[in-house]
């Protein structure tokens, strides 16, 4: 399932976060890196340096969009100039899908700028849902939920997260980018096994992977995107290859940032499990 | 509970401020426990109550906020001192949260909320709103949109009797009680080099800018724009800033200049060679849009 319909039938490898400290590094080095990911809103501005960094790098990368403020769980309608600025975005990159994330965070035009987590009822799946279905027909390019991390549940939750997750994506017909890192860390912080998360995931409807470090504190884990992959979440990416094959994974990092160099060696330890997932379709 | 109203329950907690100790507050929203309310729609687990595991969402809103204005507004941050700083932003935010998809625009209204409430910039309002002003200008300045500039042809048969001319959206004119583009320099020299190892070099920068923040009055008129999209900041004469307004606020050429010059100490006869400077100046740092043709209406 390398290309499928929730990517764009794209197969593209191994990428990281494109980030302001490694800007210089890129331009001037050119180095080789399968594909970039942004976060869609640094982008969605009328002009100045920001747009034409990202005219530079298009010139010699695959990039593709992931945003922080879709909030498809929101129950408010979508914000239409954050999605006619989307849109403008997505016709500059070309990127193959968009991501956003699986949760809310603005309620009666206020913002948090949070990801805040969805109660897993069926009223909220139908209502994402179909918010998910706005925001594809609006953009005309596939559309990838991404699970969050959690540090709460909610008392009126009907269903486990995944489950959650599967009646979203059936309900909206999207893909899904799936954050192995934030399955971690969620079943460290609500006691699940996160291998039930992984095997129960739709394997024909992940378009992208997600990998990341994070904090761990005395009572809970943080998903801060500061430290390498530990060797947990290396386990379960294991598994999702295993299930999913070779997929589009990136390394996000967003805190204490290292060289381009580091970021970079770091998301191709992911190289080992995806060159087995291929060995084990040849044979 | 349904979507909506649980959200909105959620919401109210999160977007409460923080105590003095930067915990959540004991006090719910609209009175009560903060304990009963939270643990009305959060279920508690074996290490964290509802209120813990509520309080980890109220206090990382709050460290995001707070952090995105200290970014974008330092100079202020120097002119208040750091803890007046802060308070002034739980403030703020309690009364102009976030409207927007990104945290870019959150201090658009910093400027007329400091009008609005000079208690918190005390005597050093009119200090604290200038340098508010230079900020968010500076914020616009580097990346608003960039028209295509107006060239020498779209004038060749322009009259300035008629002509109206478009400043650059990512243009921005201020006029200033108080020099505080060097106040914000000094600012940004000062974080740059946080990172030097003599601890003496940094208790003397830091007094540094602590002078600067202490400026005296000197007015000056201050353009702030872009060339190969890094801002800049120009200091221009009381007539450049004149004429400039004027044509922002849509007057044809010929009212801008003339009122420009009305109330000028300059002598007459240097007006003309005043405004070709302006135009040179103008032109080869592309501050003007080319007018916009419309299209003729065909019968």
């Amino acid at each position: 399932m390398p290309a499928n319909k929730f990517n764009g039938f794209t197969d593209y490898g191994i990428g990281i976060g494109l980030r302001a400290t490694h800007y210089d590094h890129i331009l001037s080095r050119k180095p080789v890196c399968d594909w970039f990911e942004i976060i869609s809103e640094n982008f969605m501005i009328d002009g100045g340096r920001p747009l034409q960094i990202l005219d530079e790098i298009l010139e010699q990368y695959k990039v593709v969009q992931h945003g922080v403020s879709m909030y498809f769980g929101s129950a408010e309608k979508p914000n239409r100039e954050h999605l006619r600025r989307l849109k403008d975005l997505v016709k500059r990159t070309k990127t193959p899908w968009v991501s956003d994330h699986l949760c809310w965070g603005s309620v009666d035009g206020r913002y948090t700028h949070d990801l805040l987590p969805m109660p897993y009822t069926f009223e909220a799946a139908k209502i994402t849902a179909q918010k998910v279905r706005e925001v594809r027909d609006f953009l005309e390019i596939p559309v990838a939920v991404e699970n969050v991390s959690s540090y709460a549940e909610y008392h009126v939750s009907e269903m486990t997260e995944w489950e959650f997750l599967n009646e979203v994506v059936e309900r909206a017909d999207c893909g899904i980018l799936l954050d192995v890192n934030n399955i971690y860390v969620s079943s460290q912080n609500h006691s699940f096994n996160p291998l039930d998360y992984v095997n129960s995931v739709p394997a024909e409807r992940v378009a992208q992977i997600h990998i990341a470090g994070h904090s761990k504190y005395r009572k809970y884990i943080l998903d801060t995107h500061d430290h390498p992959v530990i060797d947990p979440v290396w386990r379960l990416y294991d598994r999702t290859i295993q299930r999913v094959g070779h997929t589009a994974t990136l390394l996000e990092w967003d805190d204490s940032i290292p060289t381009f160099k580091e970021v970079h060696d770091e998301a191709l330890k992911a190289d080992k499990f995806l060159a087995s997932s291929v060995l084990a379709t040849a044979v | 509970m349904k979507l909506l109203a649980l959200q909105r329950t959620m919401a109210r907690a999160v977007m409460q401020p923080l105590s003095r100790s930067e915990h959540m507050q004991e006090k719910a929203p609209g009175g009560g426990k903060m304990r009963a309310y939270a643990s009305r729609f959060i279920k508690p687990n074996d290490r964290l109550t509802s209120f813990e595991r509520l309080e980890i969402y109220n206090r990382q809103y709050w460290f995001r906020l707070l952090s995105a204005l200290a970014e974008d507004f330092p100079g202020l941050r120097s002119v208040l001192g750091d803890k007046q700083f802060d308070a002034m932003c739980k403030a703020y935010i309690v009364d102009c949260p976030s409207t927007s998809f990104t945290l870019r625009n959150l201090g658009s209204k910093m400027e007329s909320w400091l009008r609005a409430h000079p208690k918190w910039a005390g005597k050093k309002q009119s200090l604290a709103l200038d340098i508010a002003r230079l900020e968010w200008a500076d914020i616009e300045a580097f990346d608003n949109q960039s028209k295509p500039a107006l060239c020498a042809e779209d004038l060749a048969t322009a009259d300035a009797e008629t002509l109206k001319l478009e400043l650059q959206p990512y243009v921005r004119l201020l006029d200033l009680a108080y020099p505080v583009d060097d106040l914000l320099l000094a600012v940004r020299k000062e974080d740059d080099t946080d990172f030097a190892s003599n601890a003496f070099s940094e208790k003397r920068k830091k007094k540094h800018v602590r002078a600067v923040a202490k400026l005296d009055p000197q007015p000056i008129y201050l353009v702030v724009h872009r060339i190969d999209n890094s801002v800049y900041f120009r200091r221009i004469a009381p007539e450049e800033f004149a004429v400039l307004t004027a044509l922002s606020k849509g007057k044809t050429l010929a009212k801008a200049l003339d009122s420009a010059f009305r109330k000028s100490k300059m002598p007459p006869e240097e007006h003309a060679a005043a405004v070709q400077k302006y135009f040179q100046t103008w032109a080869t740092l592309g501050w003007f849009c080319r007018p916009q043709r419309t299209k003729a209406v065909s019968a």
